[in-house]
């Protein structure tokens, strides 16, 4: 039994609150007509979608002159001629140009275009994509009635392309797309996605004024007008994880900037989850998290990968959310009569108030999205592999699987299980559809590592090891949303020194950039945890206690389990900045620094299997924990950004997730035996064994 | 030539009249007894009694446009309680000490039910309705006092604070925030001092052109008198029929024609009010001072928390020598508004210049008079015709700008050719003078369409807001999506109507007063929901940069925003005043603060 020194009392009201309506749209797949019936027909068919209350659609010439005539425009073009010294003539016309390097000319042969190859691409690709066809019934109603912003969850290139087919193959108003600049490198490529509604941004533009106020001009005058719906992607990138980012708020600020304005009566924001059953970027984002660089996008890149279109990437579905209104958001929380006092042409750094609205809203949107990402078997079975890298019987593999199945479903997890289909069959065909991860020999079920030919050494043992580890966790990731809060419930209570809800709401601080956590959510989150491991009978709940029940240990030991690898890859990048950092270590140095530390770990112990802490991201999001919690500082010095650590401070996080782990051992053997990393590192520093020896 | 002579001309009686207004008003409607829309046996409308225009005549297009604007039939009527159920209204309790007192001044009181039910109200649509559905009462005055000059009233404050009595000063009636109402909490004896018999015109200055009169003058009455020696005050704000000097004065009014004249804080000269304390006047009349604070800014809109305003002196001017209205039809909202900031911007307003959208456009048409001539008909065919499909506007969208211009007939045809230029470059078409006056007469006549309405099962209210030129259009919008937007949510059943117009341009900004009605057939307490939605809509209106009022006050129905709207600290300050002025709470109708 733990103690908790949460007020219990108010458990009960706000978890009843909790529970969700979990009742979700059943889909439809749209390739079922497509293989029935004549692409070409279709490409060309008529398509004449519903707008926004009726207006004409935009020409994009006449829209880029509504944007260079604007009052915003004209004001910071005049700012920065004063600044500069230039005529403003010259800064319009540098205005003119970024407008031009920006705009999209969305045209419908390109579109038509796209509906005809993409048919054929996808019915190669995929067996089925399914739309859930009361999302789309909901999303024409908010197009004509408010102007609608479409926030899919970003997992591959495929993303904007595919959702403007589906809305082509509804009758939808296409969408404009905000993408990153780095298409634009791709010549032919860039400018038929330009042709099929993409404006192109650049990835920082920091200081320029001149370039935003272009930009959110451009952005605010389509959305005013509802010429088209935007969509762009909240976590501002490709997924590499799978797991959602945490969102970027710049274009989110400047879709609701006209709300809050009162230029628009309201916006509605849609969260559409996009799932694969298989990112065809899968392998390639496993490089790229270990720091093999992403490759260039390029059209002839583009055409090497034609041999993905020889392999089986499963399905798709895409779910259309419930459209959220900006103003029932909004609705007591912040006061628009602020904007009254001060001309709305200006451009102004949102206030408080906003600010932290839209960092909300951006949360909200972005677990909607995870709600509706659909699950498929792979990633239950993906999650129990990892918790045994040794590999695992196919039976016990199977009957696990069934096993975290019930528990997924009794935590609405959105999962699309075969109706019907003996389980051992589910198991297996997952198996044939991920043949490049794992395998089964001799009735055992291991991870795929890819074995090149010749002579490895044990840096590139480990690198392959990594890049099939990291291909799995990509599934996982997938799942964690629905384990996240009690399986953080359950790493807390199996850490007895301290009290359950303080130690909940560390992991909850800690891995923050990890995982979706809306801002200022702990407690919610922490009931909803109780709440859900009372539920499924894995604790009990007597007064202020909190019991692990007789059958708790399982779930328990899998949750433990499942966040094993979070917490071992915080406690390396821990002991490195303890143990190894040198004075004046830059922001660059840090992320290879770290990597060769630990595979002078992994590589001299041998048995050690925190691999996913060679991610970057598992890096980069482990220090933005330590820079929030004051452990670390940044200092610019000259051009460099230096990290200062607080050894004190950073040694002391480090022991708390210590002694987690320790207790995690004794307690799920079974499921995930495993080293004590802290032991190993604390022997080979002592051996004076440093990364640059190793170099 | 003008709508408000029509009106006037049996308008005799007001200037003799007379403690019971009732005899020839409505007790539970706007207006005159003798005039009312209704549906005759043809189910065609027509409006009663000879006062107006209108009166007498048949509107072949209302029905029409009623049914079809509300969904509501003229075969489900609403009708209203016909007569004042006197057990409805509770006892007079009265301070005898008080009572005592004021008789041996001579001065004329009441306390006949009638009488004080009558002066219980303003005309908020919650109020007339209570009044229609017979509701009991909860709280009206005790007594109804008619003081006739300014000593009269020095007597009764005093009386009043010897006795601790309630004052609540009453004007003309035609309140729309809830003013008029007594606080239900008020254990005293409540007072309604009726100024209606202070309605003398004092003296006329020429050489100066200001006149001294008594603040109980209605309206019209003043413009008449004064037409009579050959001036006029020009102010004439919509309910000038019937609103009295000291009402424009402690609710800061505002007229038609302010763009020629302005509004009353540019026209009053030198008041004199009667507060508990004593009388505060000043004691000259330069044209300007800069003495401190203007203590007139305590006095304009104060809305009968400080005291009583006997006697204004006030600008008049020489009736002007030629009126001439006038339209302009634009092809949108959008269009007539860019219009009317540039005339604004050129300083070259029309007496009146004002903007109405497509749905009062069209209900303005719904009140065209039939037409004798086969000629006319047909030439009105034709302008149709040329509007809507020679110049392709839809008749959906188009909206209609009214003016009115006067002054020497040089001066007004050259400014008419001024703004019907800059209207040129906005897309607006001259439209004639006959729409622009009806669009005026729309103005008259529009409370008493509520009346008719709500034999019908719709209920209507207007309100109104300032709002800066850059925000005019998204303001409109947002207030008027809001609306319907409640509407619904709030279970009504019908598509309400939902329509502004602009009335007034100033140099930053404009007037913004707003239509809204619906039909409320199943709904339980159409009253609340009506409430809600317009408190909805004032706050669509503060959100969007728009004031709690331009004209109509603050009362006790937007009291609730007065922080919001002055801040805390200007709340404080007016507290302050109110406290030092009447520190017992005299003039307890607890408006504004």
């Amino acid at each position: 039994s733990v103690s908790s020194s949460f007020p219990f009392s108010l458990l009960s009201i706000s978890s009843r609150k909790q529970r969700k309506n979990t009742i979700r749209d059943g889909f439809e797949d749209i390739l079922e007509e497509r293989r029935n019936s004549s692409d070409l027909k279709y490409a060309l068919r008529c398509y004449a979608p519903v707008l926004y209350k009726g207006v004409t659609p935009c020409k994009a010439n006449m829209l880029k002159n509504i944007v260079l005539q604007s009052d915003q425009l004209r004001y910071v073009i005049n700012q920065v001629s004063q600044e500069s010294g230039e005529a403003p003539d010259i800064i319009q016309e540098e205005a003119s140009v970024i407008l031009e390097e920006m705009a999209h000319r969305l045209q419908i042969s390109t579109v038509r275009f796209f509906a005809f190859a993409l048919s054929k691409a996808f019915k190669t690709l995929f067996q089925h994509v399914c739309v859930n066809e009361e999302g789309i019934q909901r999303l024409q109603q908010a197009i004509q009635e408010h102007p609608v912003v479409l926030l899919p969850s970003h997992r591959s290139y495929m993303d904007f392309l595919l959702m403007s087919y589906i809305l082509y193959t509804y009758d939808l108003a296409l969408p404009v797309i905000a993408a990153g600049m780095d298409f634009m490198g791709m010549k032919f490529v860039g400018e038929m996605l330009r042709m099929s509604g993409a404006f192109f941004i650049r990835r920082s533009f920091g200081g320029d004024k001149l370039y935003w106020a272009v930009f959110s001009e451009y952005v605010k005058t389509m959305l005013r007008n509802g010429f088209a719906p935007i969509e762009f992607f909240l976590e501002g990138t490709r997924s590499r994880t799978c797991k959602s980012l945490t969102p970027k708020l710049g274009l989110l600020n400047i879709v609701i900037e006209p709300f809050f304005k009162g230029e628009v009566f309201d916006v509605n924001l849609v969260p559409i989850s996009i799932s694969y059953e298989r990112i065809l970027e899968e392998s390639l984002y496993a490089r790229e998290l270990l720091g093999v660089p992403k490759p260039k996008e390029s059209t002839s890149g583009l055409l090497k990968a034609r041999r993905i279109l020889s392999e089986d990437y499963g399905s798709i579905h895409v779910y259309f959310g419930q459209p959220v209104s900006v103003r029932s958001l909004a609705q007591g929380k912040v006061n628009r009569s602020t904007y009254n006092l001060f001309p709305r042409h200006i451009p102004r750094k949102p206030m408080e108030e906003t600010q932290s609205f839209v960092n909300d809203t951006a949360y909200r949107i972005v677990r909607l999205q995870e709600d509706n990402m659909v699950l498929k078997p792979w990633v239950l079975m993906a999650s129990l592999l990892l918790q045994n890298l040794e590999g695992m019987e196919l039976s016990v593999l199977t009957e696990q699987t069934v096993w975290l199945r019930g528990l997924a479903l009794s935590y609405a997890a959105f999962l699309d299980w075969p109706d019907h289909a003996p389980t051992a069959k589910v198991v297996s065909s997952s198996l044939a559809l991920h043949r490049g991860l794992a395998c089964v020999s001799g009735g055992r079920v291991s991870l795929v590592v890819g074995e090149p030919l010749g002579p490895v050494t044990p840096e590139e043992a480990l690198f392959n090891r990594a890049v099939s580890v990291l291909s799995c966790a990509s599934y996982r990731n997938q799942v964690l949303h629905v384990f996240l809060r009690p399986a953080m419930l359950a790493v807390a209570m199996l850490h007895l020194s301290d009290e359950v809800y303080n130690c909940f709401s560390f992991l909850w601080d800690m891995f923050s950039n990890d995982f979706i956590l809306c801002p200022g959510d702990t407690v919610q989150d922490f009931e909803e945890a109780c709440y859900l491991l009372v539920k499924t009978g894995a604790v009990q709940m007597p007064q202020q206690d909190i019991v692990m029940t007789d059958i708790g240990q399982p779930t328990l030991s899998f949750f433990n389990g499942l966040l094993e690898p979070f917490l071992q890859g915080y406690q390396v990048v821990c002991r490195y900045l303890c143990e190894e950092a040198s004075e004046g270590l830059t922001e660059k140095q840090y992320i290879p620094a770290v990597r060769s530390f630990h595979s002078v770990l992994c590589v001299f112990t041998g048995n050690l299997r925190c691999y996913e802490v060679l991610s970057s991201d598992m890096q980069k999001n482990a220090l933005a924990a330590l820079l929030r919690m004051d452990a670390v500082r940044k200092v610019k010095v000259a051009d460099q950004v230096t990290l200062i650590v607080n050894k004190m401070a950073v040694n002391s996080i480090d022991d708390i997730l210590g002694k987690n782990r320790m207790i995690s051992h004794i307690n799920q053997t079974q499921i995930s035996p495993s080293l004590s990393l802290v032991a190993v590192a604390e022997d080979l520093c002592r051996d004076g064994l440093t990364p640059s020896y190793i170099r | 030539d003008t709508v408000l002579a029509a009106a006037t001309i049996t308008m005799k009686l007001t200037s003799t009249v007379c403690f019971p207004r009732q005899e020839i008003m409505k007790w539970n409607g706007w207006g005159y007894s003798d005039s009312k829309f209704l549906f005759n046996k043809k189910g065609q409308a027509e409006f009663t009694g000879k006062r107006y225009r209108l009166s007498g005549m048949v509107l072949p297009s209302l029905q029409d446009w009623f049914e079809n604007t509300f969904g509501a039939s003229v075969n489900h009527k609403s009708p209203a309680t016909p007569a004042l159920n006197a057990s409805a209204v509770p006892p007079a309790s009265l301070n005898e000490a008080f009572v005592e007192d004021l008789k041996a001044t001579g001065i004329p009181f009441s306390h006949e039910a009638e009488d004080r039910v009558f002066r219980a109200h303003g005309h908020c649509l919650h109020e007339i309705f209570a009044l229609r559905e017979g509701k009991k009462f909860e709280r009206v005055p005790d007594m109804v006092v008619w003081p006739n000059c300014h000593s009269d009233v020095v007597k009764i404050v005093e009386l009043a604070c010897k006795h601790n009595v309630c004052l609540i000063p009453y004007g003309g009636g035609t309140s729309v925030t809830s003013a008029l109402e007594c606080p239900p909490e008020e254990t005293r004896c409540i007072v309604s001092l009726d100024t209606s018999q202070m309605n003398r015109i004092l003296w006329i200055d020429e050489k100066n052109l200001v006149a001294h009169v008594e603040a109980g003058i209605i309206g019209q009455d003043l413009e008449r008198l004064l037409n009579e020696s050959g001036y006029c005050t020009g102010h004439e704000p919509d309910s000038m029929e019937f609103s009295s000097l000291g009402g424009w004065v402690a609710t800061r009014a505002s007229g038609m024609k302010k763009n020629v004249y302005g509004n009353i804080e540019d026209l009053v000269i030198h008041i004199k009010v009667v507060t508990p304390r004593g009388v505060i006047e000043k004691s000259c009349q330069g044209p300007r001072m800069s003495t401190g604070p203007d203590i007139h800014h305590f006095i304009l809109g104060s809305e009968g928390t400080l005291g009583v305003v006997t006697e204004v002196t006030m600008k008049i001017r020489p009736i002007p020598e030629y009126q001439k209205y006038g339209s302009v039809v634009f092809p949108n909202f959008e269009a007539g508004v860019a219009c009317l900031r540039e005339v604004a911007k050129q300083r070259c307003a029309p007496a009146s210049i004002r903007l109405m959208d497509n749905e009062q456009f069209q209900f303005g048409h719904a009140l065209k008079p039939q037409v004798s001539s086969i000629f006319t008909n047909f030439v009105e065919g034709l302008k149709k015709f040329y509007i809507t499909k020679f110049k392709g506007f839809d008749p959906h969208q188009l909206v209609v700008a009214t003016l009115l211009f006067e002054g020497d007939r040089e001066r007004v045809l050259q400014h008419e050719k001024q703004v019907y230029d800059i209207a040129a470059t906005f897309g607006g078409l001259a439209a004639g003078e006959d729409n622009g006056q009806r669009g005026y007469i729309l103005t008259f006549v529009i409370a008493y369409l509520r009346d008719l309405g709500m034999d019908y099962y719709v209920v209507a209210e207007s309100f109104e807001t300032s709002v800066p030129w850059d925000r005019v259009l998204d303001l409109c919008r947002n207030v008027k999506e809001r609306i319907n937007r409640e509407c619904k949510e709030r279970g009504v059943q019908f598509q309400p109507l939902t329509s502004c117009r602009v009335t007034q341009t100033y140099d930053a900004g404009a007037c913004v007063y707003f239509y809204f009605a619906f039909n409320y057939r199943g709904l339980a307490d159409p009253v609340h929901t009506y409430e809600r939605v317009e408190h909805a809509a004032r706050e669509e209106i503060l959100a969007n940069g728009g004031s709690l009022s331009h004209h109509h006050g603050v009362g006790k129905l937007r009291k609730e925003w007065m922080k919001e709207s002055i801040s805390s600290l200007g709340v404080g300050m007016l507290q302050s005043v109110k406290d030092y002025v009447d520190p017992d709470n005299i003039f307890g109708n607890r408006n504004l603060l």
